[in-house]
């Protein structure tokens, strides 16, 4: 077998070992947490593994949500309370299902939209057999490591203005609506209040004539039915 | 010939394997929103499991539980609305820029699960350039090792000159709804102080006719 006999054979063991190579397991997303509700995610750790999770809150209420990570024993390795965003790395010691759960039980009529960005293991080579060189990268080849690892700086602050982005729009388009309801709400209000101011002063210059009247007169003249004949 | 074949088949199978999982129950929605640009093209590789309760682990689904998958664009309107088996993956392209919708619920078609039957979804969800897979480009093109690291930077770049075309959107939606909001308080403000003070005038008049019929002024 020649080198073109070799290139299949090659090529399947360069399959098989993507199989079964690590590939950088993780997951961004974003989803709507209810009121008094709780989300929880599941994920497989080896042991020694790093794992990171970064999370945000986009809208809803005060912007903040509970946030807690427990490894497979139970043990609650990470817990915060209503905060808005952060962001939390671990090395797994033990092997197993890591959960991570995000509450808003606190609240009771706002919807979140939370945010997060859950990463484990480094990431892998583009081809297995690059990641277990014998000699020094050539100079062409750090190069583009270098800007490799530049261009996720940016693609991970491009994320980040994005959201922060999000957040303002919902805010701004909130306020539109708002502004819109308080003017025509506050329009039919100025209308009610003077009309009624109107009518309200009209009513104590009328009808009430009568009563007064009649008790006036009986004090200053001394009713004659009122004595008795002696 | 045959590789190629052997080739897609074998990456087909490298669904989301231990990928994260959420635990849900028959027919409950679980919804995620994605925000993307127009054109992406997002593929959701996913992989189901029932909880048997004698082994007390996940095991993977019979075939009479599938995955209904909605996506809703940014105008509402249905993007996808398909059934599908208990693993495999979906994929739609976005055809407008802004916040898409995707609601996933498990079904069993046939009868009803007998116990309280705890379902686990694996979700692998890739946008745009990172669905590509190198070990095939290298493969049909020949393609060195540095090439390939030139590659990704190449779909790296473009992925980032694409969030900045959406970013320009999203800024201009964003720019178009405060002009508005400053628009309105502008109009309502002196609409508000002219139907003021033509109210007072009125009130003064009304009440001073008013007055004088009654003659007291």
């Amino acid at each position: 077998m020649g080198p073109a006999g070799a290139r299949p054979g090659s090529l399947l063991l360069l399959l098989l070992l993507l199989l079964r190579a690590e590939r950088p397991r993780g997951a961004e997303l974003t989803f709507e947490l209810p009121d008094s509700a709780k989300q929880c995610f599941h994920e497989d750790v080896e042991r020694g593994a790093k794992f990171s999770l970064d999370y945000q809150v986009i809208t809803g209420g005060h912007y903040d949500v509970d946030c807690y990570v427990e490894d497979p024993l139970g043990k609650t390795i990470y817990r915060e309370t209503k905060k808005q965003y952060d962001s939390f790395t671990h090395r797994a010691e033990v092997k197993g299902v890591y959960q991570f759960c995000f509450s808003n039980e606190f609240s009771t009529f706002s919807h979140k939209t939370v945010y997060f960005d859950f990463q484990v293991g480094d990431e892998p080579p583009i081809l297995p057999d690059m990641g277990n060189r014998v000699t020094a990268l050539t100079q062409m080849e750090s190069a583009c490591v270098t800007i490799h690892e530049a261009l996720k700086t940016v693609i991970d602050s491009q994320t980040h203005y994005r959201l922060r982005e999000a957040q303002d729009r919902a805010r701004a388009e909130e306020l539109s609506s708002r502004v819109s309801y308080w003017s025509v709400g506050e329009t039919v209000a100025l209308f009610l209040v003077s009309f009624g101011q109107v009518l309200l002063l009209k009513s104590f210059f009328t009808e009430k004539r009568p009563a007064p009247r009649v008790v006036h007169s009986q004090s200053l003249r001394p009713a004659p039915s009122t004595e008795l004949p002696s | 010939m045959a590789l190629p074949l052997l080739l897609g088949q074998l990456l087909a199978l490298m669904g989301p394997g231990d990928a994260f999982y959420l635990e849900v129950r028959e027919l409950e929605e679980k919804c995620f929103i994605q925000e993307i640009p127009d054109g992406t093209v997002v593929i959701g590789n996913y992989k189901t499991e029932l909880y048997d309760p004698a082994m007390e682990k996940y095991q993977p689904s019979p075939q009479w539980i599938n995955l209904f998958v909605f996506v809703k664009d940014p105008e509402n309107k249905n993007l996808l609305a398909r059934q599908y088996g208990p693993q495999g993956s979906f994929t739609f392209t976005s055809q407008s820029p802004g916040e898409h919708q995707i609601c996933l619920h498990l079904e069993s078609i046939r009868f009803a699960l007998f116990y309280d039957g705890k379902l686990a979804i694996h979700l692998d969800m890739q946008l745009g350039e990172r669905s590509n897979d190198y070990a095939e480009f290298a493969a049909k093109d020949k393609l060195t090792q540095l090439h390939l690291r030139v590659q990704q930077l190449v779909e790296q770049v473009e992925l980032i000159q694409k969030e900045q075309e959406y970013q320009r959107w999203r800024e201009e939606r964003f720019r178009q709804t405060s002009e508005s909001t400053n628009q309105r308080v502008l109009w309502w403000s002196i609409l508000q102080t002219f139907i003021l003070v033509a109210t007072g005038v009125w009130q003064m008049q009304h009440l001073k006719s008013f007055f004088k019929a009654k003659k007291l002024v």
